[in-house]
């Protein structure tokens, strides 16, 4: 049986999945029941400074469905707590006292000022909560008044206020970044640099959801306006794993503990985050889709993968996909394959033909019969017909061995590495011995 | 209420008075907005779809169910109707479990079609109870076309020629136009008056005219038609019904499409008697609308009687199976013999060297009432010089009988399967043929 208990900079927690900094975890009574259905942590959604925030009275969110109405992508508009401070603190520090094996971690944003930001860090720090995320992310309302990802997006003012923090506090500082920049590493160094314990990532993207064709306003619209949000969700989940990759395979940022956000919906997402060097995960979206309960389909999931895979703890498998991540020059274009179609599992819907044949390379053909068979002369092994082909494992890609000819270059392919770094047309390619 | 049930012979008023709606309300009814989403979800926009090429009219169904996916559910109307203007009511009548749902893909995947009937109806049903006739008649080309025959294959073919700016004379033998979509196929099916609100949204095309209550040899001749018209349609299907007179059963049988029909012009159904148990005579789809009606009046006991294996009943499995589930007995292997006091005989059959034959085996089904249901045939032939092909009118790819002038379509020309939809586009079709020779 997998041991999930969870060890994050010191934050310990019976399994690594968290609540993040949302909705979910606004108050106490959310937080409680988030507890009672297992959720091995929360970060509390983020404290302001008196006079707290208002929200807008109408819509907060937006939607990407799916199929069936299934939730996709959602976007927000939501700022942080709209209670006072005193309530909020109030709060932690009863339910941190009935749940002490849980993590609690708070969520903080205030003015780019150091009174600020000690004066909280004092005022959480008696509450008795683990640990403190500073929320550099929110993209929408707040950055415009100076917070959330207005700080994220400057490295100097991230290293700043992390460095303020840790001189201030005992607890462990969580730095979480946005997404809204063009290079996640250089928020990541700069936290470092700070001194923060750890990243969390990714906060929501900016988005505009979809637009009332009606009103001729954005969604969620209020009044007939309507404001970009926050995406989150599934959508979101790729470019969370990209950015996670790439903190943990930089070598100034590499070993920085991550808490990985963006998507996680079950307990292979999660898998997939660790994988790539997260020491655990939050979640929003699939809690506020679904409810408290999902968490327990991501236990027992993840413990089920890690009995079969013999992995005793997260630590077992943390980071060994990362050094699979690679930058393109390094990819092995000796390897060939080729697509092929499992005629047995081929329900003839033709769409792998049609990808093929209208945007690809014509290496599909289609008889009378609606017989679908792979042009080994043509196929450059896309993988778009795998892709698109809605019958699981009935397109495979299969790697030409070494020695065969492929088809479409006439050349032998051969068994070595061979990448663009030594590629003859790659006018800076080194020579190999 | 059970004393006229179980009453012997043929009497009406067997159910309380409110079963009657309950028992003829839609069979199946129609997807919401959300079910369509979800039912078009699963369509997978096949490439050259294998669904497109087994309907006879041709539809573009990964099209239409994309539009609908889109959220243009009239758009989807327009994409049926432009290959089958009465797609309304094909999607009521069509047996797509032998057509368009029995080649989707996922049957083959998962044995579970893509419910395309049931989404030709949300669209179409969207449009219609929109009030949009989505259609344009171009100018008005001065040619004047006789239709006979006010169902499927003549409206649709007066339809085309309407939109190519033809003027039609729709003539048919009934008081209302529709035929079999009016008559002969059951109730639940087409509920609300679904056949006549159809032709009422065609005719919005214009230049269509509709003369009912006269027929073709009694009224005119085909002969006075080719003098008065500029081309003639035949489209006025089958009016014979296949003989089978039974020894001692003269007082209790009848036609299976003539009950069929009194039943769809019943406007009280508690008024018309029905057996307490009724034998029907027959495997196609007119002998299960017969049966499953019987049923739903108040018969106790309804049989169907099939001389064949249950594999060779016309009636597709879907339809027998709303029998069985209705609570109808299928007797398959078994041929009528005579009547007897209270019953009908029957005798085994088995497959010889001859075709079918009698085992000698003979045994009695209870019955009251007895339908025929085994087949219509083309009654007169209008015009000594029609050529005829399998006992019905011969006609060209195009529809083109063998006199110059005239095509015929339906279920009176020697073609696909009696069905709304072939008749549909040999309609279609045989109106665009009539288009280009009058454009000559």
């Amino acid at each position: 049986m997998a041991d999930l208990r969870n060890d994050f900079v010191g934050i310990k927690s019976p399994n690594p999945f968290w609540l993040a900094s949302a909705p979910p975890t606004d108050k106490e009574y959310n937080v409680r029941r988030a507890f009672e259905a297992g959720w091995g942590g929360v970060v509390w959604k983020t404290l302001g400074l008196d006079p707290h925030v208002v929200n807008v009275n109408g819509p907060r969110y937006g939607v990407i469905h799916g199929a069936d109405r299934r939730v996709l992508g959602i976007n927000n508009i939501e700022l942080i707590t709209d209670r006072p401070l005193e309530t909020n603190l109030r709060e932690i520090k009863a339910v941190k006292r009935d749940w002490p094996d849980r993590a609690m971690v708070v969520s903080l944003m205030v003015p780019c000022e150091e009174v600020c930001w000690t004066d909280i860090l004092r005022e959480v720090e008696e509450t008795g909560a683990d640990g403190v995320e500073l929320n550099f992310g929110c993209p929408h309302g707040m950055s415009e008044r100076g917070m959330g990802s207005a700080v994220g997006q400057v490295p100097e003012y991230i290293e700043m206020v992390a460095r303020w923090c840790k001189a201030a506090t005992r607890m462990p500082v969580i730095v979480k970044l946005t997404p809204n920049i063009t290079d996640i590493r250089y928020p990541a160094r700069a936290a470092k640099a700070g001194g923060a314990d750890a990243v969390s990532l990714i906060n929501t993207v900016s988005s505009i959801t979809s637009v009332n064709l009606d009103l001729m306003a954005p969604e969620p619209t209020i009044d007939g306006k309507g404001s970009h949000g926050g995406y989150c969700g599934p959508a979101v989940k790729p470019i969370a794993l990209n950015m996670v990759a790439e903190i943990a395979r930089d070598p100034e940022t590499a070993g920085i503990p991550i808490s990985g956000i963006g998507g996680v919906t079950t307990w292979r997402d999660a898998a997939e985050f660790i994988a790539l060097g997260s020491g655990n995960v939050q979640v929003c979206t699939a809690a506020m889709t679904y409810g408290f309960k999902v968490v327990q389909e991501m236990i027992a999931g993840l413990s089920d993968w890690m009995d079969e895979k013999g992995y005793a703890t997260t630590e077992d498998f943390r980071g060994m996909a990362v050094p699979n991540v690679t930058d393109w020059q390094y990819l092995n274009l000796n390897y060939v394959t080729k697509a092929r179609i499992d005629q047995d599992k081929c329900i003839q819907c033709g769409r792998c033909y049609a990808a093929c044949e209208d945007t690809s390379h014509q290496a599909i053909s289609m008889s009378a019969d609606r017989t679908f068979e792979v042009i080994d002369a043509e196929c450059v092994a896309c993988n778009l017909c795998v892709n698109v082909c809605p019958v699981e494992d009935c397109i495979t890609m299969e790697r030409l061995a070494p020695g065969t000819v492929d088809e479409r270059t006439g050349r032998v392919v051969v068994d070595d590495h061979g990448d663009w770094t030594g590629h003859p047309n790659n006018p800076g390619a080194v020579a190999a011995e | 209420m059970d004393a006229a049930r179980r009453q012997d012979g043929i009497v009406a008023g067997r159910l309380p008075p409110e079963a009657y709606a309950e028992n003829f309300a839609d069979a199946y009814p129609p997807l919401d907005a959300h079910e369509a989403l979800v039912a078009a979800d699963r369509c997978y926009f096949c490439h050259d779809a294998p669904c497109i090429a087994a309907c006879p009219t041709e539809i573009d169904i990964p099209l239409f169910i994309r539009q609908i996916q889109a959220d243009n559910a009239k758009g989807a109307a327009k994409t049926i109707l432009n290959q089958n203007i009465l797609g309304g009511m094909c999607a009521r009548v069509c047996p797509t479990e032998t057509l368009c749902e029995e080649a989707c893909v996922r049957e083959l995947a998962e044995g579970k079609p893509v419910r395309i009937g049931a989404l030709q109806r949300y669209a179409t049903d969207t449009l219609m109870e929109a009030g949009i006739h989505p259609f344009t008649r171009a100018a008005p080309t001065g040619k004047m076309v006789a239709v006979i025959g006010a169902g499927p294959a003549g409206l649709a073919c007066a339809h085309r020629l309407a939109l190519h700016g033809h003027s039609v004379v729709v003539v048919d033998g009934r008081d209302k136009p529709g035929g079999l979509n009016e008559y002969g196929i059951a109730s639940y099916k087409t509920p609300d008056d679904f056949a006549q609100a159809e032709i009422d949204w065609l005719l919005k095309i214009g230049g269509i005219r509709i003369e009912t209550g006269s027929m073709l040899g009694r009224d005119y001749t085909l002969d006075e038609l080719r003098a008065d018209y500029d081309a003639v349609f035949l489209g006025m299907g089958l009016s014979g019904v296949n003989a089978l007179m039974l020894e001692g059963a003269d007082d209790r049988i009848g036609n299976a499409v003539d009950f069929i029909a009194a039943l769809r012009q019943s406007d009280d159904l508690s008024r018309l008697p029905i057996g307490r148990r009724v034998v029907v005579i027959g495997g196609g789809m007119t002998a299960v609308d017969a049966a499953v009606q019987s049923k739903l009046l108040g018969a106790e006991e309804v049989t169907i009687v099939y001389r064949r294996g249950q594999e060779s009943m016309s009636a597709s499995r879907h339809e027998q199976d709303h029998a069985t589930s209705a609570g109808v007995r299928l007797v398959c292997h078994a041929m009528p013999v005579r009547g007897v006091p209270g019953g009908m005989e029957f005798e085994y059959t088995e497959s010889g060297e001859n075709g079918l034959r009698g085992t000698g085996e003979t045994f009695v089904i209870e019955a009251d009432q007895v339908f025929r249901a085994i087949g219509q045939t083309y009654g007169e032939t209008p015009g000594a010089a029609m050529e005829l092909e399998r006992g019905k009118i011969r006609v060209d790819t195009e529809g083109r009988t063998s006199i110059p002038g005239v095509w015929a379509g339906g279920d009176c020309a020697a073609g696909g399967e009696d069905l709304t939809v072939t008749a549909v586009a040999e309609g279609r079709d045989a109106a665009e043929s009539i288009h280009r020779a009058l454009s000559a």
